[in-house]
Parts: C-alpha cells; sequence; structure tokens
C-alpha cells in the first residue's frame, strides 16, 4: 500500500470537509484549530493532511506534492485544472461567482475596468461577450473598489449578498454556480489507483448522506 | 548594459559539467539501445519553413513555436518545438521505403511557454517512430521499447497507462455530436468532472444509450477489470470501438508476457494528443513525479501533408526530466596528473595512459590550484628514471602545512 496525502485548506473547507472525510473514515489525531502543524496525521498510517492556502490546494495536486485536496470550482476555474481530475461535487460552501455593480447602474461600456481577485475567468468572461476588461487584481476588500471610482464592477464570490448591500452594489450577472471539489492528481489516480477510488467511493457514499 | 549580464531567460538554463555528463551518458546508452532495436538516428534541423514545421499539428504546437523571418526568402520559419513531424516528413519525403521505416532522434526543442510541471522551455526531446505498419504489433513494439528506453537510463517502477482515442471518437460519431459538442465533452473527460459529464449529457439531443456509454467512459480507468467492465458497457458501441478494444487488449498481452513485472493501468477516457493521434495512445508515469514522463501513440497519415499517408507510431520524452528520475549514479571521476616537463618520454607514457582511457591532465607552469582542486587522484612521477602513475601523498590529500610562506 501507499501513502496518500490529501491537502486542504484552514477554515470553511476544512470544517465542512472534515465531517465527509471522519465518514469515509479518515480521522485527524490533532484538532487542526490549535495545532500548528502543517502536516497532519490521521488514525490511519497510510494517510496525511497538509493544511495549505486555497488557493495553492491545486497547485500542489498538479505538482503531485499531494495527491488529492478539496478545493473550490472559483479557485479550479482560476488555476485552469491543469494536470487535475475533478472527480467528486463534494457539495459544500455553495455559494455565487458574480459580477456586481453600483445599484441600478447597468451600463456596459465596451471597455470596462473590473476589480477582482480572480483575474483569469474575469478576462475570460468579459472577452467571450466582446468586452475588453481592464483588470485590477486585488487581494481583498473588493466591494470597495466601485465606491472610490477604482474599478466600474467587480468579481467576486456572493454568498448573503449583505457585504455588498452595505456598500451599496448589487449582484448583477452569474458566472458560475460554486461548490468545494475533490480533486485528485493525474499520475497519483493511475499509480494508486485502487486506494484512491476506494476512498473517493467512499466519499461519496458520505456526500449522498450529507 | 543589464545588471545581471549572466542572467538567462525563463525557462532556459545550461547544463553544467556534472549534469551534462550524465546527459551524455544517458544519451549515448539511448542511441545504443535505438540501434540494437533497429532504429536508425536523424537530425532533424533546428529551424525551418513554418508549414512543414506545423503539418498535421494542432494550434497547441503552433503556440508553442518560436518564429522569425527567413532573410533570404521572406518566409516564415519556426524553431522546432516537436521533433515528431520533422521526423514523419524525413520518413515521407526523402526515405519512402515500402518496408516498415525505424527511426529515432534526440535533440533539444524550444518552446514559447514553459511545460506547466517542468518549468523548462528548452526540453530535450528523445523519441523513435515506427512507419508503415498498421496494427497491434507495432505499437507494441514502440510500448516496448519505451519501457526499455526509460529502463536503460535508470528509471525504475514504471506504470504504464494504457487507452485509444477511438472509442470516444466512435462513442462521439454515433452520437452525431457536432464539432463544439465533442470538444466540450472531450474538456469534461479529460477533468473526469463526472457531475458535469452527466449535467451536460442530458442536455444533449441523444440516445439513452449514448449516454450511458459517454458517461460510462469517464470511469473506465483502473485495473485489467477495466476492459471487461468496457466490454459490457460499449457492447454495441459499433465495430470501430471493439476493434479499438481489441487493440488496447492485444497491446496489453503483448507487455504483459513480454515485460511481466510492468504495471499496467487502463484509462479508456484519457485522450492525451486526441487532435492528432489516431489510436492507441499510452504513457509512463513513476513514483514521485506527479506527471507522465513519457508518452506515445498511433498516429496514421502524418505524412499526407508531403505526398505519402502512412500508418504511424512512436513514443518520445523529455531526457532531462527521465534523467530526473534516473536511479542510475555516475562512476566517480578519476585523473591523473602530470608534471610539466618537455620530456619525449613522458609524452610517450601520456598517450599511452589516454589509449587506454585514462583521464590524464598536464600540469601548466606556474598555474594556480592543487592537484586535488584540478580533479586528479594520481600523479605521474619519475622513479628511478621511468615514468609511473603513483597515488598522492597524504599531505596532498589532507593539505600542506604551509611553512614556507
Amino acid at each position: 500500500m501507499n501513502t496518500l496525502t490529501i491537502a486542504l485548506s484552514k477554515g470553511r473547507i476544512l470544517t465542512e470537509t472534515m465531517p465527509l472525510l471522519t465518514g469515509a473514515g479518515i480521522e485527524l489525531c490533532d484538532d487542526p484549530d490549535s495545532s500548528r502543524k502543517l502536516i497532519l496525521e490521521t488514525r490511519d498510517a497510510l494517510v496525511k493532511v497538509v493544511i495549505i492556502r486555497a488557493t495553492d490546494v491545486p497547485t500542489y495536486v498538479q505538482y503531485g506534492a499531494a495527491d488529492m485536496g478539496v478545493a473550490g470550482k472559483d479557485v479550479l476555474m482560476e488555476h485552469g485544472g491543469e494536470g487535475l481530475y475533478e472527480v467528486l461535487d463534494l457539495k459544500l460552501a455553495p455559494c455565487r461567482l458574480m459580477v456586481a455593480g453600483k445599484k441600478g447602474d447597468r451600463r456596459r461600456n465596451k471597455r470596462l475596468t473590473v476589480a477582482s481577485k480572480y483575474a483569469n475567468i474575469t478576462r475570460d468572461y468579459f472577452t467571450a461577450r466582446g468586452i475588453k476588461a481592464e483588470i485590477i487584481k486585488l487581494y481583498g476588500s473588493m466591494e470597495l473598489a466601485p465606491l472610490v471610482g477604482l474599478s466600474d464592477l467587480i468579481v467576486d464570490l456572493v454568498d448573503t449578498g449583505n457585504t455588498l448591500k452595505a456598500n451599496g452594489l448589487e449582484p448583477q450577472e452569474l458566472i458560475a454556480d460554486i461548490t468545494s471539489r475533490l480533486i485528485v492528481n493525474k499520475a497519483a489516480m493511475k499509480m494508486k489507483h485502487a486506494q484512491i477510488q476506494q476512498l473517493i467511493d467512499r466519499l461519496a457514499g458520505a456526500v449522498n448522506r450529507n | 548594459m543589464s545588471k545581471n549580464p549572466w542572467l538567462l531567460p525563463d525557462g532556459i538554463d545550461e547544463l553544467l559539467p556534472e549534469d551534462a555528463r550524465r546527459l551524455e551518458s544517458m544519451h549515448r546508452r539511448l542511441v545504443d539501445l535505438f540501434d540494437v532495436w533497429g532504429y536508425d538516428l536523424v537530425i532533424p534541423p533546428m529551424i525551418e519553413f513554418l508549414e512543414s514545421l506545423l503539418s498535421g499539428a494542432g494550434s497547441d504546437l503552433d503556440l508553442k513555436t518560436f518564429k522569425l523571418v527567413d532573410q533570404l526568402t521572406g518566409r516564415t520559419m519556426g524553431v522546432r518545438a516537436d521533433m515528431t513531424p520533422q521526423v514523419a516528413r524525413i520518413d515521407a519525403h526523402h526515405l519512402r521505403h515500402d518496408a516498415p521505416t525505424r527511426l529515432c532522434y534526440l535533440g533539444p526543442v524550444l518552446h514559447t511557454r514553459a511545460d506547466e510541471l517542468a518549468g523548462t522551455r528548452s526540453p530535450y526531446q528523445v523519441g523513435a517512430e515506427l512507419y508503415g505498419h498498421a496494427g497491434s504489433h507495432s505499437d507494441a513494439e514502440v510500448l516496448c521499447l519505451m519501457i526499455e528506453a526509460l529502463r536503460a537510463v535508470g528509471v525504475q517502477d514504471l506504470f504504464i497507462d494504457l487507452g485509444h482515442v477511438g472509442i470516444y471518437r466512435g462513442l462521439a460519431e454515433r452520437a452525431r455530436l457536432d464539432v463544439e459538442q465533442e470538444a466540450i465533452l472531450f474538456e469534461l473527460l479529460q477533468r473526469k468532472a463526472l457531475p458535469e459529464i452527466v449535467e451536460y449529457l442530458e442536455s444533449l439531443d441523444i440516445t439513452e444509450t449514448d449516454r450511458d456509454q459517454l458517461a460510462g467512459l469517464a470511469t473506465l480507468n483502473g485495473d485489467s477489470d477495466v476492459l471487461q467492465r468496457a466490454r459490457v458497457l460499449l457492447k454495441n458501441a459499433g465495430d470501430s470501438v471493439t476493434r479499438a478494444l481489441d487493440g488496447v487488449e492485444q497491446v496489453a498481452a503483448v507487455v504483459n508476457q513480454r515485460l511481466p513485472e510492468i504495471s499496467l493501468h487502463y484509462d479508456l477516457a484519457e485522450l492525451r494528443g486526441y487532435h492528432y493521434q489516431t489510436g492507441m495512445v499510452f504513457a509512463a508515469f513513476v513514483p514521485g513525479y506527479g506527471q507522465e514522463i513519457a508518452r506515445g501513440g498511433r498516429y496514421d497519415d502524418i505524412g499526407r501533408i508531403f505526398g505519402r499517408p502512412r500508418p504511424a507510431t512512436g513514443f518520445s520524452a523529455d531526457l532531462r526530466s527521465v534523467i530526473a528520475c534516473s536511479r542510475i549514479a555516475l562512476q566517480p571521476r578519476h585523473a591523473i596528473l602530470a608534471p610539466a616537463v618537455e620530456d619525449t618520454q613522458i609524452y610517450q607514457c601520456i598517450d599511452a595512459l589516454r589509449a587506454k582511457g585514462e583521464r590524464v591532465i598536464i600540469e601548466l607552469p606556474g598555474q594556480a590550484g592543487n592537484v586535488i582542486e584540478m580533479g586528479c587522484d594520481r600523479r605521474l612521477r619519475q622513479l628511478a628514471g621511468k615514468w609511473a602513475v603513483t597515488p598522492l601523498e597524504d599531505n596532498e590529500i589532507f593539505g600542506e602545512l604551509k611553512i614556507n610562506e
């Protein structure tokens, strides 16, 4: 049997994925919230969990530094998903990736400035609609950009929409529905097939029970 | 002048003596192996007219190719990004044998964009091609040669992934998918995004059987039971699909018989090189490396643009990433330091040593650096009037006490 490394990110993905993993027979030895370790042991000596930044999960799995991982569909779309299999929709952390702008202002110039941390998705989305979008890459507090004249629109994840509302913005166009996906490194899928397929089947069972 | 004149462009690197020696030694092993298998070495040009370079290849290769304008003709030339079309041109235009032609090649290629994992824009491509035979025997030969080549350069614990693009092509054809639908489904299959595949198939106006078979394709991966499952699932999928499955089975049987220790894996939805491959596709994986290290398959009719369509099958790999997975350690270097004296006898002695394959370095008058820094482990000394190879003295090995200074 081989060792299996699973990449997860701290926060919502970790707290929501753990019950599924437990349902699939994988239990952590340490409490991830109190532990400062980045590599966590599980009760199964062959299975390890690494804790990394959400946007790094596809990279770790693509390079084979982790065999599998859990990443939001938004992160995968932005990354491009090269070298990965997206084998399972875990149906966790559902939200929507949207274009948002000032309330009541639906004008679309042929040239737009859009602030987002999803530079690739934003460029592809507007290009497909015949609009040349100037992208301003930001790392947080997107909602501020239209208010201070930094951009015309923003592209961001929308959960309840309360932050947008509080800042005089509104969601305007749906780009994609987002949930967390189980991703697998292509080489690992071939070389550790039996082990990984078994875990996928168990997780699929746990998702259906959810 | 730039601040860092030594800096190379992204993804371009050079091999220093240790790595260059390693590459050259692997290079030699491979040429020797190809030779005893009957594959003739060809050396295609670094640069040629773009249209022949891109013949039969998809737009991927076009984007990967560096271009420049020929000052003599005004035509666009490309720096080779893949040697396979060049070798196909050599077979179709220059050799024109009727008997099967076996060719091999090794050399650097240049890519405009770095390959995802290796990060290099100048891979060192190695490969072998077999023209003039359509059927599982030539596929199996090339696959076995790929395995032997990887082993010859010290890559062990190989996993071989087998597939066949004819299965998806056959199913897509029977379901009458148009070009765009086929491309969307192809992209979803590459990600094995099962939920999205099912959802997309639901949106298409195709029969229940077509839907089940196309969705089932995404699950047809794993050990040898895949073929049995495929026979059941794709029972009525048509002749071309059945023939494709027969092909996979025959090649697998040859590998199992000739190389029983190799782990075979099947993935009938793996469509690498779908746009130019026409039959069997295969790839090699090793533990600890997240991507395939060698790949190949059938690409019939590639020679059509050169006036001679021929069946073709072959494999290729980037020698540098292969070497990174190699377990062969090079022999440590041995060398003899000869003093700087002008004497007929010492020259005769040095020539004799060199003829035996010894590395002899002649000291230069007034040079810097000691015997160890020169990489030598023995010295040529005069003993009782004759020149002889002698071991180093202790003080030469452990350093001298610098009393004289």
